[in-house]
């Protein structure tokens, strides 16, 4: 399958080679006591050559070449066209073949799904996790820790297993048709639509927009809110002129850690949506380990972690210091 | 120090052994594929530990096969992946003198075309491919391919997540062949599954979760193998196995040994306990699915044998057809297909 | 008025927290069930709990899940909060490129980082496994332990370290002695934070491991097809209660040590 390859052998040397500078290292701070610090970060700087960047480099090399590792950019026209192969050999059949011939657009309505369900679920969360935050960083209720633990306790469940229980509830014989039968209600289908994939999504990533914007109003000067009250704002007033920019970055950096995973979903459209649809994620697996077509799959891959890097950079750009609070 | 001491204690107890010398054999079968206790048995007689690994479509075996080379030591394969590991150098030739017990193998399978005299696989069960169906939600006779596209019953249509099945169910449901090399064809077969789409029949496509909720009665109908929907039978008596009469696919898993397998004997010593007539008995009536061997066949009795589901009569398997092995570039034509057919909304 | 306002905001909160805990709910039920259905109750049982232990499968998956989370927290502890002190102790331009290099891994989709893993593991030819695995979750782990520990770092007075070297201090004492304990809050949330990541981690773990070596979260993937064994519950069921105690008992700590203090 590939042409390029290192010797077994060389990944350990490159292991035993991060061992004795290590230990070298170690050496030198004891000999030498004006040995620069920051030299202590170059264990993990090794490290992240060898564990991070080499293998985007080799998601590069593969999405550059073909089967037998030579340059082509057909791997992206592939994107482009998900027929582009199919399209070619059809090209060589004579006239029966051409009616067939169109493009295919399999990956890029794939990927313009997937941004959107992303997109859809991004803006659920903002709409449901920010009363969440504001209420639990109310003082009065004096709420927030005890809060903050009751929603960290359960993403400990396994997220497949979490997942596994929605599709428990969903179906059409699950819990909750069951108990609609039971009241005199029809049934109704919830499972195997791209609704249920929303909820799904909506359901694990929840978490990720909460902590961030209560982190943000946490951090605010009680006395701000006082103060605004004080010139003659409303609730409302303060809410919206107040709160609700200081508490910006927060939002920002929810966003961001909502998103970003859900644009790369897999599994979700399986076990809720049936495999009546795909996301990019599946896309991306199915290349990888049903087709073994790793050329294109790196691709699909590189494609993926360029757009998530642009979108990073604007987020970046509206929040510049990216104070909105780290996870959890 | 002394917490540190105990913290590597508790990692290396946490490691565990990874034991890769003799007396290891790894089994890489399909999930739900043996009785499991089978597999205590064989441990316990032979002295061999069982690394038991499951997959879930023939597609994806192949995928790690390849990546893991060596690791494998006895695979289940399909019958026409079988002839592409052949084609592709994959397995290695099975020494039949390791294996008494393959004298039971059924007469009519033991030369096979997909691999002249199997002088690499050793059949473990064949079946059929069929409709599963409700009898309490479907009214209409079960006798065609056409019922799952029938939109009395929207919403109601379970199809496999494997190209060559859904496919396959496609073409013989237009009347062609499940081996098709015909871009008209091919194209047509598409459309007609895009058209099921539109229609609205279909519920989901799904491999191995579809036999228990057809159990729990989630839809009328569902494109089946015959083992799990005796499975299936087993637990909901409204559940009924029918084969079309444009035909279907029939099929055997077979035993393989990949080429750089590090315990082939010990896959043959595995092979060979499966082969034997109790042993295969107890798999069979486990996974209900048809066994090859004459001697388990015998054990079963009357019962096995009349069931029209576990031997379907002369009539229905000339209807049938093995798949044969798609070669490229047919084959990435059938997954692209396919692949369109999946991410239609 | 504001009684009622407050009534409104805490059923909201009930209501998250009730879509939060449902399916766990539904979860640690249908491990009690006598059957195998996971919409029928068949009555109350604790078999699954017993069969739990009998399962190899499970046990070996267990096994590898915290052999997998010790190793990568204890070894991206140390990576991360070495890594921390230089990166501090930098000047702006390196500092700047070691905090982007940093970033890299959560900015990646988790799908991409476990591909491209996988790939380096295939090219080099290296056999996939556990110390693949491993190798994998230290990767993901060490950024979050490094953003853990550099804000503690800044929060540390710059003079300490050099005061305590200008007393004779040897380097390695000073970094014990001094640094450690004023950044020791960041270090265990690191390793905390490591260890939950890759406890819970399914998709990395995923690409970078054969068949052969699962974890809980690939074991309940390969499973989750055919509809999970309710033994599989079981244990979520019990891991979730020893995280809870787990929570319980360190909460317990730290507000008898805030009354002491």
């Amino acid at each position: 399958m590939m042409d390029l390859q290192l010797p077994a052998w060389a990944t350990w040397v490159m292991l035993a080679g991060l061992a004795v500078f290590l230990a070298m290292m170690i050496l030198f701070i004891r000999r030498n006591h004006g040995m620069k610090r920051s030299l202590f970060a170059s264990p993990y700087a090794l490290w992240m050559a060898i564990f991070t960047i080499l293998p985007c480099i080799l998601i590069g090399y593969y999405a550059l070449t073909d089967a037998s590792g030579k340059f082509t950019l057909d791997n992206f026209r592939h994107f482009w066209d998900s027929n582009y192969a199919k399209n070619q050999l059809y090209a060589t059949m004579g006239e029966a073949a051409a009616p067939f011939i169109k493009r295919g657009t399999v990956n890029v309505d794939t990927l313009i799904y997937s941004l959107w369900m992303a997109f859809l679920c991004t803006v659920i969360c903002l709409v449901i996790g920010y009363p969440a935050a504001l209420f639990m960083a109310d003082r009065q209720m004096k709420l927030g820790a005890t809060l903050v633990v009751l929603f960290i306790i359960p993403m400990w469940m396994n997220f497949l297993l979490r997942t596994i229980a929605w599709m428990s509830l969903l179906e059409d014989q699950g819990l909750i048709n069951r108990v609609l039968r039971f009241l005199g209600f029809e049934g109704v289908q919830l499972m195997y639509n791209s609704g249920a994939v929303l909820l799904g999504m909506v359901y694990n990533f929840l978490p990720f927009m909460v902590f961030p914007i209560y982190n943000s109003l946490n951090k605010m000067d009680p006395k701000l809110h006082e103060a605004a009250q004080d010139l003659g704002c409303n609730n409302w007033k303060t809410l919206y002129k107040v709160t609700m920019p200081l508490s910006l970055p927060g939002v920002i950096s929810g966003i961001t850690m909502v998103f970003m995973p859900s644009v790369t979903t897999f599994f979700l459209p399986r076990i809720l949506g049936g495999g009546n649809t795909m996301m990019f994620g599946d896309l991306i697996e199915s290349k990888f380990l049903t087709e073994g077509n790793w050329n294109v799959g790196s691709a699909l891959s590189l494609i993926m972690m360029i757009l998530i890097m642009i979108s990073l950079g604007i987020l970046r750009k509206a929040d510049p210091e990216g104070e909105g609070g780290s996870m959890i | 120090m002394k917490k540190f001491l105990s913290l590597v204690l508790l990692v290396m107890l946490l490691i565990p052994a990874f034991a890769q010398a003799e007396g290891t054999v790894t089994v890489f079968n399909w999930q739900d594929y043996i009785d499991e206790s089978v597999i205590e048995d064989f441990e316990k007689e032979t002295g061999i530990k069982v690394n038991y690994v499951r997959f879930t479509t023939n597609e994806d075996m192949m995928v790690q096969v390849d990546a893991n080379p060596g690791h494998f030591d006895l695979c289940f394969p399909s019958e026409y992946i079988v002839e592409r590991m052949i084609s592709q150098d994959m397995l290695s030739e099975i020494n039949y003198d390791h294996i008494p017990n393959a004298k039971y193998i059924l007469e009519n399978l033991q030369n096979s075309t997909y691999d002249p005299g199997n002088a690499h696989s050793v059949p473990y069960m064949w079946g059929t491919v069929g409709i599963l169906y409700n009898t309490k939600l479907v009214s209409d006779p079960v006798d065609s391919w056409g019922i799952l596209w029938n939109p009395k019953y929207m919403k109601n249509v379970f199809m496999l997540d494997s190209y060559r099945d859904s496919m396959g169910v496609s073409l013989k449901s237009l009347g062609y062949s499940m081996n098709s090399e015909n871009i008209l064809e091919l194209e047509m077969a598409k459309e007609k599954l895009l058209e099921q789409k539109r229609i609205g029949t279909l519920k989901a496509y799904q491999v191995d979760e579809t036999k228990d909720k057809m159990v729990s009665g989630e839809a009328a109908l569902a494109v089946m193998w015959s083992g799990d929907a005796l499975y299936a039978m087993d637990l909901n008596e409204d559940l009924a196995y029918a084969v079309p009469n444009e035909g279907s696919n029939v099929w055997v898993d077979c035993m393989v040994i990949p080429k750089n397998a590090k315990n082939k004997e010990n896959a043959e010593k595995f092979i060979d306990f499966l082969c034997r007539p109790d042993i295969a008995q107890r798999n069979c009536e486990y996974i209900w699915y048809s066994s090859p061997n004459s001697g388990a066949i015998a054990l079963m009795g009357e019962d096995y044998i009349s069931n029209p589901a576990i031997n379907p009569s002369e009539e229905t398997l000339a209807r049938c057809e093995f798949f044969r092995d798609i070669k490229e570039p047919y084959r990435s034509i059938y997954v692209t297909l396919f692949e369109e057919v999946k991410s239609a909304k | 008025m504001s009684k009622f306002i407050r009534f409104i905001k805490k059923s909201y909160l009930a209501l998250i927290l009730l879509f939060l805990y449902l399916p766990i709910g539904v979860l640690i039920v249908q491990s009690f069930n006598a059957g195998k259905s996971r919409a029928k109750w068949e009555g109350f049982s604790l078999h699954w709990y017993a069969d739990l232990f009998k399962d190899r499968a499970i046990m070996e998956a267990l096994q590898v899940t915290l052999g997998v989370a010790v190793i990568a927290a204890i070894v991206s502890t140390v990576l991360g909060t070495l890594a921390a002190i230089g990166i501090h102790s930098m000047k702006k331009r390196p500092q700047a490129f070691m905090m982007t290099l940093t970033n890299i891994p959560n900015t990646m989709p988790d799908i991409v980082t476990g591909i491209s893993l996988m790939l380096l593991f295939i090219f080099t030819k290296v056999e996939r496994g556990f110390v693949t695995m491993l190798l994998a979750h230290i990767t993901f782990d060490v950024p979050y332990v490094i953003l853990s520990v550099l804000p503690k770092l800044k929060q540390m007075n710059k003079h300490s370290y050099e005061a305590a070297l200008d007393l004779g201090a040897p380097p390695v004492y000073a970094l014990f002695h001094v640094i450690l304990p004023e950044i020791m809050p960041g270090v265990i949330t690191g390793a905390m934070l490591a260890f939950t990541l890759s406890l819970d981690d399914f998709v990395i773990s995923y690409f970078t491991t054969s068949p052969l070596v699962q974890n809980l979260s690939t074991l309940i993937y390969s499973a989750a097809r055919r509809g999970i064994e309710p033994t599989l519950n079981a244990l979520s069921a019990l891991m979730f209660i020893a995280l809870l105690i787990l929570l319980l008992i360190v909460n317990r700590r730290t507000a008898d040590n805030s009354k002491k203090a």
